[in-house]
């Protein structure tokens, strides 16, 4: 087998513009390494090799008739499964829409399209992107190409889990409580959250709509920066995204970081995390502040509330966003019902697994009448609180950084019988989304057992440009993200 | 029930328990003064957005029945409402 599935999109970009590789020896390298590698790691729920070879082959022809579109014309990547992809199978993971056929483009797909990008597949994940395992997929869990008896992590396991094992150059995931940028961590690649608002949610199946948000996952931070600039920006269709402007994101990333003033979260080394990923972490710190960035102990004094206010907030959302898994329009429907109610109550509970049971039962819970006020409410305005915190930090610091997740990947049906130890996996990615805010993961490290440990840069509201900066410098000062999976074949 | 749910008793049985223990968790926020703290329902700041009101996408009647679980012509079909 050839090495092309090794590059990185800006490696393979230029030697698509040099001429010596074409997007479809890419692509069929590519839908190679997934035919040999997928039934170990197992990142997708639908392979689109046809759409794929059709795509490569556009690309090719454009690229003859000196018509090419940019970074990414002919680039394969994978899409997680709550994305809208024109034509092919949406499952969101659940078997409630295991027949569902998207009938148009995510804003996000279409960039993509339009950019040139080719599709291998749509990744595999928690379903309706409630979890941090993968183990809650209807279609089985992706395993971690770092040790295949472990979880990739969630809810974008599959996303992150192809692009370690070479199955796709970058990826897309979303992002609710950490869904990105955990599994980044267990597998050892950038990911990043943009802003809320920063990245269309059109076309994305909902879950929790005031924390959702798509973003990129790729093998540097160079190609995260890539895929970012193709993402981001305003879109009718969506009325919270943004109209921020959109910076050019590679042309800022190799500033110096000097002077950057970073600030340590005390609240985020706590006890219990697993000594060796508070070692690579502070490691990591203190090779940014060689790097020239100062360093300041600070307080977010409201972490601690963070999980508790989101799985009041967030199922209070899936709850409603989900009530139109009816069996009318769309979806699987159980015929075996005598009257419209009973068609709609057994169609969910066949349709819905347990995970997403128990969160919509939470959700209307914290939503009805007499608890509205004690639950959600109070979850909202600890909300507050919770970002209060890091606008203060910011008034003074350009950048937090902190773990990803207190341990590395923990061991497939390790966390699934407890989901309250399943939830605290996200203890460090969840305040984030609650604020808003940008946040980075880049591999810092590995630990005894040779896990990958993820470290997180955190910014102001639309300032992802300096968490990229901040990533990339740290990336260049440091070789782990050149390093190679070792539970599957090079 | 809101949730619209039929559980199995012994769904019922595990969900309670999972809940209770998830829902101990989430008293902590008790103990957090919010009394002059005002709610986020979203961190976008809202403003009313106003464009002409235009029928803009293409009508694509049989792409969306193509995913209904039962159709009648150009109707999504559903079991008798009135008894």
């Amino acid at each position: 087998m050839s090495d092309l599935h090794r590059l990185t999109i800006a490696q393979a970009g230029e030697r698509l513009a040099r001429g010596d590789l074409s997007a479809r020896e890419l692509t069929d390298a590519t839908l190679a390494r997934i035919a040999a590698t997928e039934p170990a790691v197992h990142s997708f729920i639908t392979v689109t090799a046809d759409l794929a070879r059709e795509q490569a082959d556009a690309a090719d022809a454009r690229r003859r008739r000196g018509e090419a579109l940019g970074p990414l014309d002919g680039i394969p990547l994978a899409i997680k499964d709550v994305i809208h992809v024109r034509g092919v199978r949406s499952t969101a993971g659940s078997q409630i829409l295991g027949d569902f056929i998207a009938p148009f483009d995510a804003t996000v797909s279409a960039r993509l399209r339009a950019a040139g990008a080719v599709c291998v597949g749509k990744a595999n994940c928690d379903e309706f992107a409630m979890g941090s395992s993968t183990e809650n997929s209807s279609f089985g869990a992706s395993r971690n190409p770092w040790d295949l008896e472990r979880v990739p992590g969630g809810s974008s396991g599959g996303s992150a889990s192809a692009v370690a094992a070479c199955q796709a150059l970058g990826s897309l995931g979303t992002d609710t409580g950490g869904s990105i940028r955990q599994p980044a961590g267990c597998c050892g690649v950038v990911g990043l959250k943009p802003t809320y608002g920063r990245v269309s949610r059109y076309g994305v199946i909902a879950y929790a709509s005031s924390l959702d948000q798509v973003g990129p996952l790729a093998r540097t931070v160079d190609d995260c920066a890539t895929l970012l600039q193709v993402l981001a920006g305003h879109d009718p269709a969506d009325s919270t995204s943004s109209r921020h402007p959109v910076p050019d994101y590679r042309a800022l990333l190799r500033r110096d970081v000097r002077g950057l003033r970073l600030a340590l979260p005390r609240e985020y080394f706590t006890e219990g995390m697993q000594p060796e990923v508070e070692q690579s972490v502070r490691t990591a710190v203190r090779q940014l502040e060689s790097l020239g960035a100062r360093v300041e102990e600070v307080s977010l004094p409201h972490s601690k509330y963070a999980i508790a206010a989101y799985y009041l907030i967030a199922t209070a959302e899936a709850s409603s966003n989900l009530a139109r898994y009816d069996g009318v329009r769309y979806g699987a429907r159980e015929t075996d019902a005598a009257n419209l109610l009973e068609m709609y109550r057994k169609t969910r509970d066949h349709g819905f697994g347990a995970e997403v049971k128990r969160r919509i039962m939470l959700g209307t819970y914290a939503l009805s009448a007499g608890y509205y006020d004690a639950y959600y409410l109070k979850a909202q305005r600890v909300r507050t609180l919770i970002r209060h915190d890091f606008m203060e930090v910011f008034a003074t610091h350009d950048a937090i950084v902190t773990p990803t997740a207190p341990s590395t990947a923990f061991r497939l049906g390790e966390k699934t019988a407890d989901p309250l130890q399943m939830y605290l996996s996200d203890i460090f990615t969840i305040s984030v989304n609650l604020a808003g805010l940008p946040g980075l993961v880049v591999p810092c490290g590995l630990d005894a057992s040779g896990l990958p440990v993820g470290l997180q840069i955190v910014t102001r509201p639309f300032e992802e440009e300096t968490a990229l900066q901040l990533g990339h410098a740290y990336e260049q000062a440091t070789d782990w993200h050149r390093r190679v999976p070792t539970g599957i074949a090079a | 029930m809101l949730a619209r749910l039929e559980l199995t008793a012994a769904e019922e049985d595990s969900l309670a328990h999972q809940l209770g223990d998830i829902l101990a968790y989430i008293e902590t926020l008790q103990e957090v003064d919010t009394s002059d703290v005002p709610p986020t329902a979203h961190v976008v700041d809202s403003e009313n957005l106003l464009r002409e009101d235009r029928v803009t996408n293409a009508p694509q009647v049989e792409a969306m029945l193509a995913n209904a679980p039962e159709r009648d012509d150009h109707h999504f079909k559903v079991p008798r409402i009135i008894e």
